[in-house]
């Protein structure tokens, strides 16, 4: 029997919400979420910091989750693709993603979607450059990636004096 | 605390390659020390005549400096590592002392005049880079010291470098990368350091392809001779990113447009230099 492993308490607020929780050191930032806060939205693509699938904003910069631990979100604030809509409302980013049929089977969708969202914080007119350099360590194998793009630019264009 | 747990400790700074490593089994730690929490490690100052890291700074961090900006290659390396995400995390003290044969840093610092600080024990000393990488995967650090700052010289005003990676896609490792720093006088250069990655088990410094250009004009002859002097010093392995033969000729390539770009930027031109993609 391998020895019992000691969980640690740490804070964390996802998606505006104060979280205290206890977990194993091994438990990755992506397994806290699906597992124990049921945020089932970020998916878990490749588990090798290859696709992207598991980006989530860390204190507002995009991250694979699969690729942290647990424990070193203690004090940090996370955002993850169930956080974008608000009151019932989608973010436009979300809305652009619909509007420009950037997506087919939605698995890459919300890791591509908190890219972007980083990049829009930073930079409110992204050339098509800033827009490929953000989206580079996303992978999708439906679209093609271009409908990403428009609705990537689609989303700029509507957020203008957002 | 790494004298008390002794080498089955490794020290966590992004985690970028670390956490991968240890997914797949090939690192396989009792303890991990996370050095995230630390405050005061992560900063970018001049002074002087040099540019100091500390060891937790982000590529992100480096790829936005302004200070970084003057000084090129630092930038091409900063801004061209794997993918936003990474950058994000990754930190230059933790590539380094990583020492991953397919790493950036190591291959882009060797150009310049670069210098690592470590801490442990027995106080703080500092090593010059080409003596702290020893092999693949091994550093001159001991298991209980740690990396705390890189210190970078200033290249001289005359002084200018890229570097050029050709990569499968952003996320991955490099199929094979060149540096270049060149120090011109008018046509002819003065001084010239180029190294290869991801051809060997550690970045190569390839002299005699520095010798070729030293004290000559750059121009097609002298660049095609550099490029052949370097593809004869590079030791690639035939792996899934292409086989031995193609990875040395790519070198090659990518030395002698690294040149190009150099050139430029030593006159005084700006010039954005972007990664290769497949």
């Amino acid at each position: 029997m391998p020895e019992a492993i000691e969980k640690i308490s740490i804070q964390l607020k996802v998606n505006g919400k104060s979280h205290t929780v206890k977990v194993e050191p091994r438990i990755l930032l992506v397994e806290l979420l699906r597992e124990n806060l049921d945020l089932t939205g970020t998916h878990v693509g490749c588990d090798t910091t290859y696709c992207g699938a598991c980006t989530v904003l860390l204190n507002g910069a995009a991250v694979k989750s699969c690729t942290m631990f647990a424990v070193q979100a203690d004090g940090a604030e996370i955002t993850t693709v169930e956080g974008m809509e608000k009151e019932g409302v989608l973010h436009p980013i979300q809305k652009a993603f619909g509007d420009c049929y950037g997506l087919q089977c939605g698995y890459c969708t919300p890791g591509f979607m908190l890219s972007a969202v980083q990049l829009l914080a930073k930079n409110k007119k992204p050339s098509e450059k800033d827009i490929r350099k953000a989206i580079a360590g996303n992978t999708c194998r439906c679209t093609g990636y271009q409908n990403i793009f428009k609705a990537i630019q689609q989303a700029a264009e509507n957020m203008k004096g957002a | 605390m790494l004298s008390q747990l002794g080498d089955d400790a490794k020290l966590l700074a992004g985690g970028q390659s670390l956490i991968p490593l240890m997914k797949l089994r090939f690192a396989n730690p009792q303890h991990l020390v996370d050095l995230n929490f630390i405050s005061g490690t992560s900063y970018i100052k001049e002074d002087g005549g040099t540019l100091r890291f500390g060891a937790m700074t982000r590529h992100a961090e480096i790829e936005s400096s302004a200070a970084v900006a003057k000084i090129p290659i630092l930038h091409d390396c900063a801004a061209g590592i794997a993918d936003v995400q990474v950058r994000n995390r990754g930190t230059i003290g933790g590539s380094l002392a990583e020492a991953d044969p397919s790493g950036d840093w190591a291959a882009v610092l060797m150009t310049l005049t670069t210098e690592v600080r470590s801490l442990g024990p027995n106080g703080e000393r500092s090593i010059a880079l080409a003596d702290f990488i020893k092999d693949a995967y091994t550093t001159a650090l001991a298991h209980d010291e740690l990396l705390s700052e890189v210190s970078v010289k200033i290249p001289a005003k005359g002084s200018g470098g890229a570097y050029l990676a050709f990569k499968r896609s952003a996320p991955v490792y490099p199929t094979a990368s060149a540096a270049v720093q060149l120090t011109m006088e008018g046509e002819v250069c003065k001084d010239a350091a180029i190294v290869l990655g991801c051809v060997g088990l550690m970045a190569i410094k390839a002299t005699d392809a520095e010798s070729v250009l030293r004290g000559k004009p750059i121009n097609d002859k002298t660049m095609d001779s550099a490029m052949e002097a370097a593809r004869s010093v590079a030791e690639p392995q035939s792996d899934m990113r292409g086989s031995a033969d193609y990875k040395r000729t790519l070198v090659g390539a990518l030395v002698k447009r690294a040149i190009g770009y150099a050139v430029r930027r030593a006159r005084g031109e700006q010039v954005e230099v972007s990664h290769i993609y497949a």
